[in-house]
């Protein structure tokens, strides 16, 4: 690969041995991709919840902290995704003490390196969103395909050691998207039913996710004429991601760099496949409850926006949560202090239900507080989140989030 | 006779062992219970299955960026497969080998999940971005 004055500084060591060490990774991970140099990063965004990171990513995360100064702070900015466990309500959703106290580890170690602990995976809504043709590097599939493709700028999937190796040294190898070739379109889908909910356009993302052969294939999207909301945006983009790996995709006429087919598309435009009312139902099927057990609602995956926020606590105003079932509302700490100010957590809250702030379900040690709590019937209007919890024993139903709330009041699930 | 697979170069160490093959996707935190070392999520192919010690042959790694610190946690703690043998690895499989200095090979110009069968004993060496299958 080719370096530059200043990486072949670092790769020699002569910016000290954790800037050497990251900068041989990501050569590493750039020979593997066929990466010629690597690319300057103006931001960076870890995931590091304790669930993913255990002991061991801890303990290295603490030897890291233990450096030099000079050798072990961050060189651009750089900010957290959501940690696994919320430092002020954990007692309140029998959260283990022990993740607690590995989680305190892990924040009293980033914020060591210089890390702005803004635990959010909604940081393109709520912290500074890139602008077009930036290049970043982003820790979380959710912020990857929104920064991507409705902000047009460009970032791979960076986990969390590679998002920390780029803020250890700005840099991040130059292959996938930071590449103009590798953004063109590739598969092409036609929407003939617009979806309503933001389950809905969760589903339209899971249905083209699972389409996705790779982590290059970029679908492009035509059918959908009028922009959807930026919270729209979020649910499809993150759960294309979630079950497709995906990483970009073009909305024609929409999206930055899809102002139509021909500009998308080198050469002819593939034939297009349909989603319509029988995709989306064929899609619905896999999440439909067995029967209307319930145990628990969880309103996260992507982190809920103010808009989200006020959403939730309209339908739940002057309502009761059942006794037998947990409501859960997980925001990052800038929406949950806004929804403080302006009422919106007391109104949840007097429902019966709990608000979280800087964790998402899946990433708080989902299966332990599912034992601690005997949830196993799970109900979201995150797509999302309904593709990854069946691993941690939970049954999901997808369902919008009227319904949602209806069904915590009622203790049961109903559509 | 032993059987020679090229794929891309790749990452990590040289390993062996036995392989455990399914024509469908990986991730570590959507698809295993990392505690008990099996394949957990009901959708898997091999939903039930012990991947300990196991050179695991999948198509492509799918979903979230956890795997990226996933590899090298599973294998302090010694519940880890032995390498990672896929169609087409994506950067976050990728990133977690190399943090992990955990084997992985991918792009070997045919279906590798077709070309190994479970059971078979497998030599995969990530410098060369071989796998050799043994009789």
């Amino acid at each position: 690969m080719k370096l530059s004055t200043y990486e072949e500084d670092i790769l020699a060591g002569g910016q000290g041995p954790i800037r050497q060490k990251a900068i041989r990774q990501q050569i590493a991970i750039g020979e593997f991709f066929d990466a010629e140099d690597l690319v300057e990063v103006r931001q960076a965004h870890i995931m590091a919840d304790t669930e993913s990171l255990g002991e061991a990513g801890v303990q290295w995360l603490e030897e890291i902290a233990a450096a030099p100064e000079d050798q072990r702070r961050v060189v651009i900015p750089t900010i957290t995704d959501p940690r696994g466990a919320d430092f002020k309500a954990y007692n309140r959703i029998n959260h283990d003490e022990a993740y607690v106290k590995l989680e305190r580890r892990a924040s009293d170690a980033f914020r060591g390196l210089g890390v702005l602990m803004t635990d959010t995976c909604i940081n393109y809504q709520t912290v500074m969103p890139p602008v077009p043709g930036e290049h970043i590097a982003m820790g979380d599939t959710g912020v990857v395909i929104y920064c991507n493709s409705v902000l047009g700028a460009r970032t791979n999937y960076e986990g969390g050691p590679s998002a920390l190796a780029a803020a250890m040294t700005g840099r991040t190898p130059r292959y996938g998207f930071h590449l103009d070739e590798k953004r063109r379109g590739q598969t092409r889908f036609v929407v003939t039913e617009r979806p309503k909910n933001l389950d809905d356009w969760g589903a339209l993302g899971g249905i083209i996710g699972r389409e996705m052969g790779s982590y290059y294939e970029v679908p492009v999207i035509e059918g959908i004429t009028a922009p959807p909301t930026s919270d729209e945006m979020k649910h499809l983009g993150a759960a294309m991601a979630s079950y497709g790996s995906t990483a970009l995709f073009h909305m024609v006429g929409v999206t930055p760099e899809a102002p139509d087919l021909k500009t998308v598309f080198d050469g002819t435009p593939p034939k297009p496949a349909e989603i319509g009312k029988k995709e989306f139902a064929a899609f619905r099927k896999d999440y439909a409850p067995e029967d209307d057990s319930l145990d628990v609602v969880v309103f996260a995956a992507p982190q809920l926006s103010l808009m989200e926020m006020e959403a939730v606590a309209g339908l739940l105003k002057g309502r009761k949560v059942h006794s037998n079932v947990a409501c859960l509302v997980v925001t990052n700490p800038e929406n949950k202090a806004a929804s403080d100010r302006m009422g919106l957590t007391q109104t949840m809250e007097d429902a019966g239900a709990v608000v979280l702030e800087g964790v998402c379900f899946y990433q708080m040690h989902a299966r332990e507080l599912g034992q601690a709590n005997g949830w196993t019937n799970l109900m979201t209007n995150s797509a999302k989140l309904t593709n990854i919890i069946g691993g941690y024993g939970y049954r999901p139903a997808l369902a919008s989030m009227p319904a949602c709330v209806d069904s915590a009041v009622a203790g049961k699930m109903v559509k | 006779m032993s059987t020679i697979i090229q794929g891309h170069k790749g990452i990590g160490p040289r390993v062996s062992g036995e392989a455990l093959v399914a024509k469908d996707n990986f991730s570590a935190r959507y698809d295993l219970d990392r505690i008990k070392g099996i394949f957990s999520r009901p959708q898997h192919k091999l939903c039930g299955q012990n991947y300990l010690g196991k050179v695991l042959v999948l198509d492509i790694a799918k979903g979230g960026v956890a795997t990226a610190w996933m590899l090298n946690e599973m294998k302090s703690r010694d519940m880890a497969p032995a390498a990672l043998l896929l169609n087409y690895a994506n950067p976050i499989i990728a990133q977690g080998a190399a943090h992990a200095d955990f084997p992985l090979i991918d792009r070997f110009g045919q279906d590798i999940t077709e070309a190994i069968q479970t059971g078979q004993r497998v030599a995969v060496d990530p410098g060369s971005g071989t796998v050799t299958i043994e009789d």
